[in-house]
């Protein structure tokens, strides 16, 4: 597995997200309350409001644009128009954040 | 199994098909002919495409899928040659089909009036789908013209549309005024005048003479000589039903083939539907009748009972903005009575046709929203002779009793609009609230309805009220959200009476059923704790809507716009260059606000820290233009400048603004200052406006002029300028301790009434303790985000935390 440290786990505040330009776009990794980290596209697939910049609740986001709301977890929005976002592998190792460059390269030869 | 054959896929063949196969699916074997090389679709929905509103796909109505489900054996794009009814064999161009039963959906196809040049390339009808693209083409090329030739009801369909493509537009009619077939003059005119408001220009009494071009139409010349240059022309002046084929054949024909009640011709096993047919002396063109033919026919294949009976019918046109309704009959006539409502300013017309104490004619135009009770009333042949003196104001001022809106929207029809925002009509909100729906929440899930701008939240409660009954509480309180149950009004009291601090004690004491609540009520939460407690909690950028995380207004593609303040309107040669330099080197667009200031838009996230700190440079702060705080303080010129002027408003208005900038409030707070009474400075539509007299200021608050305009209400009559702003603080203050979090000041003074407000800041003790928790909270807050956030270490946060766009691929 190769997986890619992108920074230190206070880059990204509590209950935000910070963008990583990857291949495949831009990225946003999100740290929750409970210091989870989930890394998701950063478009949202309804009219592609920065996702990174929602406000982060439970492990959910909802878009600054138009209050579509993520689940995290699984990159499925809640409510009548299901949108899924592409979700990543990422996990904390100590301090530091680490992205599946993997999951990226495939995504990317796809 | 016996077989039908149904010549023509049209609206109402395929309402045929449905019920036929929906009542026994295996009584026929079905094939169908159409010419049109594809299958059933709307008709009438053709307007819609036309203008780009819809797209072809969403207007079919059964598509190959289905055709295959219910076997039936499709041949499109395949002309019946003849019809052989002593062999009961319908010959296509492609071979033979006998059949048991034979049903005529030929329908109509336009007439086109045989002037000089109608049949040059460029001249369409408006009938199928083939029309509806050569209109489409045409209207791509920049500056383009369209003649429409017909001023009713397909012609004006046909002619918005053409508009709202951008093309130039020319409706020619014949008549003295349009769809004289449907509306009376007056009608008539109005409609006149709403098409020529968009940019629709009218001919009316028009001789078409010709239609000339070298190879394709280029101009329409009029009898009385005027010369109309064009790229189109679309004739819309009619139908005919397509009968040839049935005259061949030798079935009865009139006008149309005849049928009786039973839909069927005069020759065995031979029937027709729809708008090929002649029934009692009648032609039929509107969809209604069509179906309920459909729905005869279906009975009749099946040998069932049932009889097709004319209906009285009504009229609405497709055209967004363009209200009207008709229905019965409405020319003038002995014995006949007009009832007359007419507001010109509105653009109401309203006219009653009444003929022995019954309704028997309804012309409406521009609020058409009783068309369909009174049309009720025609049907029904109801006596009106009880009502007749309110009856032109429609049923809510029926019954005695006083107004009542639940009437009004009980009577409302399926299809009338309730959700502007979101195209959400009654009957789909019926629809959701019989699967299920039963409260506001699951409305907005289901349907949208009243889940975008909120204002038809009350309509949507009614429609909620009207269809559950008495199993429909109107809510007297909201919760805040689905977080929890307790109001706004209850989490502001418990915050300060349980003194809550911090979020997690919100969460924890009042009972949160989310971990840290939602994009909704986290803000709501975030703002009570930082207003109740400026010492103790601290704003958390993260319960904060990106605009206010990121002190910029984000835009739809996801760039920013900057505003620096310009404190009373004022600025210099120095400010305007430094903005002139920062718009050059971060490319973006500048804009003069409404506001009085400066906006530079299609700013990048990752260049934010570096303009603010260049518009640092040159002393400006930030404008809080992306807050639920004080935006600006509008001001005119005042008495330095003014001949009219009594005071200084803008000296006044920049005391204000560095008094209130940077302030966090329930939602956006503006303030307007004018010099005297003619307001240059629109005080008087602001949150709080301040109009300066001879003998001093009189000061205003709960104006608005966004979704709703309302004047402001007078707050008190001051001498000095001083007593200016310390009222103003204390009611800035006031509304940032008791209001509910996105509440503008109007809304917020309707709930708690006016005369409550002017009762507490009468008091000056109560007026001086609102000042100063002001100032203590001023104390906090009161500094430039832009300057805190452009140093290095804060910048940072603007860049994305990682680049791996040049990372190896393994």
């Amino acid at each position: 597995m190769n997986w890619i440290d992108i920074g230190h786990i206070d880059d990204v505040p509590l209950r935000g997200a910070r963008q990583v330009k990857t291949k495949v776009g831009c990225l946003a990794v999100f740290r929750t309350a409970e210091d989870e980290v989930f890394a998701v596209t950063n478009a949202c697939p309804h009219k592609g409001g920065p996702l990174s910049e929602g406000i982060v609740h439970g492990t959910s986001v909802t878009c600054p644009l138009h209050n579509t709301i993520f689940e995290l977890s699984t990159g499925k929005s809640h409510g009548v128009d299901a949108y899924t976002i592409d979700t990543y592998p990422v996990r904390i190792d100590g301090d530091r954040i680490l992205l599946n460059g993997d999951a990226i390269a495939q995504r990317s030869a796809a | 199994m016996q077989k039908l054959v149904v010549i023509g896929a049209g609206m109402a063949s395929g309402r045929l098909l449905e019920q036929l196969i929906e009542a026994d699916a295996t009584a026929y074997d079905i094939t169908l002919f159409n010419a049109e090389p594809r299958g059933n679709y709307n008709r009438i929905m053709l307007s819609p495409v036309l203008s780009g509103e819809k797209s072809y796909t969403e207007i079919v109505t059964h598509d190959d899928d289905w055709y295959a489900a219910n076997k039936v054996t499709t041949r499109f794009g395949e002309k019946v040659i003849s019809v052989d009814t002593a062999r009961k064999v319908v010959v296509g161009e492609n071979g033979d089909v006998p059949y048991d039963k034979l049903v005529f959906g030929t329908g109509s196809s336009a007439f086109i009036i045989p002037l000089p040049g109608h049949d040059l390339p460029g001249v369409v009808a408006f009938r199928d789908l083939e029309d509806t693209s050569a209109m489409t083409e045409a209207a791509a090329r920049p500056g383009a013209k369209a003649v429409v030739i017909g001023g009713g009801l397909l012609g004006l369909e046909a002619a918005a549309a053409l508009r709202l493509r951008g093309m130039e537009v020319t409706v020619l009619h014949i008549a003295s005024h349009l769809m004289e077939r449907q509306l009376d003059p007056a009608a008539g005119y109005l409609l006149k005048k709403d098409l020529e408001r968009r940019g629709i220009n009218v001919i009316l009494e028009a001789q078409t003479k010709e239609i000339i071009g070298n190879g394709r139409a280029e101009q329409v010349n009029l009898g009385d000589g005027t010369e109309l240059p064009c790229d189109i022309v679309c004739m819309a002046v009619g139908i005919r039903p397509a009968v040839k084929l049935a005259q061949d054949s030798g079935i009865a024909c009139g006008r149309a083939i005849k049928v009786d009640a039973q839909m069927r011709t005069q020759t065995p096993d031979v029937y027709a539907v729809g708008e090929c047919v002649e029934y009692d002396g009648n032609l039929f063109g509107l969809v209604a009748p069509l179906y309920d033919q459909a729905k005869v026919l279906a009975k009749t294949l099946l040998g069932q009972d049932d009889s097709f009976v004319m209906r009285e019918l009504s009229t609405k046109l497709k055209v967004t903005g363009c209200d009207l309704f008709s229905a019965g009959d409405f020319a003038d006539g002995e014995g006949r009575e007009d009832i007359v409502f007419r507001d010109p300013a509105r653009g109401v017309y309203k006219r009653l046709v009444i003929e022995n104490d019954r309704l028997i004619g309804a012309v409406m135009y521009g609020d058409t929203a009783d068309g369909n009770w009174f049309f009720g009333l025609i049907k029904d042949g109801t006596d009106i002779a009880d009502m007749r003196e309110t009856l032109i104001f429609g049923p809510s001022y029926q019954g005695g009793a006083q107004a009542d809106p639940l009437s009004a929207v009980a009577v409302l029809p399926p299809e009338a609009e309730i959700c502007g925002c979101n195209g959400v009509c009654k009957g789909d909100i019926v629809k959701a609230i019989e699967g299920g729906a039963a409260d506001l929440g699951a409305i907005r899930a289901t349907t949208k309805a009243s889940a975008s701008c909120g204002t038809c939240t009350g309509l949507v409660e009614q429609v909620l009220s009207v269809t559950l009954g008495d199993d429909f509480v109107l809510p007297t309180a909201q919760p805040i959200c689905g977080c929890c149950d307790l109001t706004h009004e209850d989490v502001r009291r418990l915050i300060k009476t349980k003194e809550l601090k911090s979020q997690e004690a919100v969460w924890q004491e009042l009972g949160w059923k989310t971990r840290n609540g939602c994009h909704s009520c986290r803000p709501a939460v975030n703002f009570y704790l930082l207003a109740d407690w400026p010492l103790d909690y601290k704003d958390d950028p993260q319960s904060r809507f990106v605009n206010e995380r990121n002190h910029a207004n984000i835009q739809k593609d996801g760039t920013y716009s900057v505003m620096p303040r310009m404190w009373g309107g004022m600025t210099t040669p120095q400010e305007l260059i430094a903005i002139a330099q920062a718009a050059e080197k971060y490319g973006a667009t500048v804009k003069v606000t409404g506001g009085m200031r400066i906006d530079l838009l299609g700013i990048q996230k990752e260049d934010l820290p570096a303009i603010w700190h260049d518009l640092n440079q040159a002393g400006m702060v930030s404008g809080h233009a992306y807050t639920k705080g004080l935006r600006t303080v509008k001001t005119c010129v005042g008495k330095d400048w003014c001949r009219f002027g009594t005071q200084d408003s803008t000296g006044l208005g920049i005391k204000l603004e560095k008094k209130l900038w940077a302030s966090w409030t329930p939602h956006k707070v503006k303030l307007g200052v004018s010099g005297c009474p003619r307001n240059c400075a629109e005080a008087t539509c602001k949150d709080i406006g301040v109009i300066c007299v001879d003998s001093g200021y009189q000061l205003s608050v709960a104006g608005a002029a966004g979704m709703d305009v309302k004047e402001t209400e007078r707050l008190v009559d001051l001498t000095t300028e001083d007593e200016v702003i310390e009222w103003t603080s204390a009611f800035v203050q006031l509304y940032r301790e008791n209001a509910k979090y996105l509440d503008r000041a109007y809304k917020w003074v309707a709930k708690v009434g006016l005369d409550w407000v002017k009762e507490t800041l009468a008091d000056p003790a109560t007026r001086k303790a609102l000042v100063e928790r002001f100032d203590i909270s001023q104390s906090v807050y009161q500094h430039d985000p832009w300057a805190e956030r452009a140093v290095p270490s804060e910048a940072v946060k603007f860049q994305p935390m990682a680049d791996l766009t040049q990372e190896a691929a393994e």
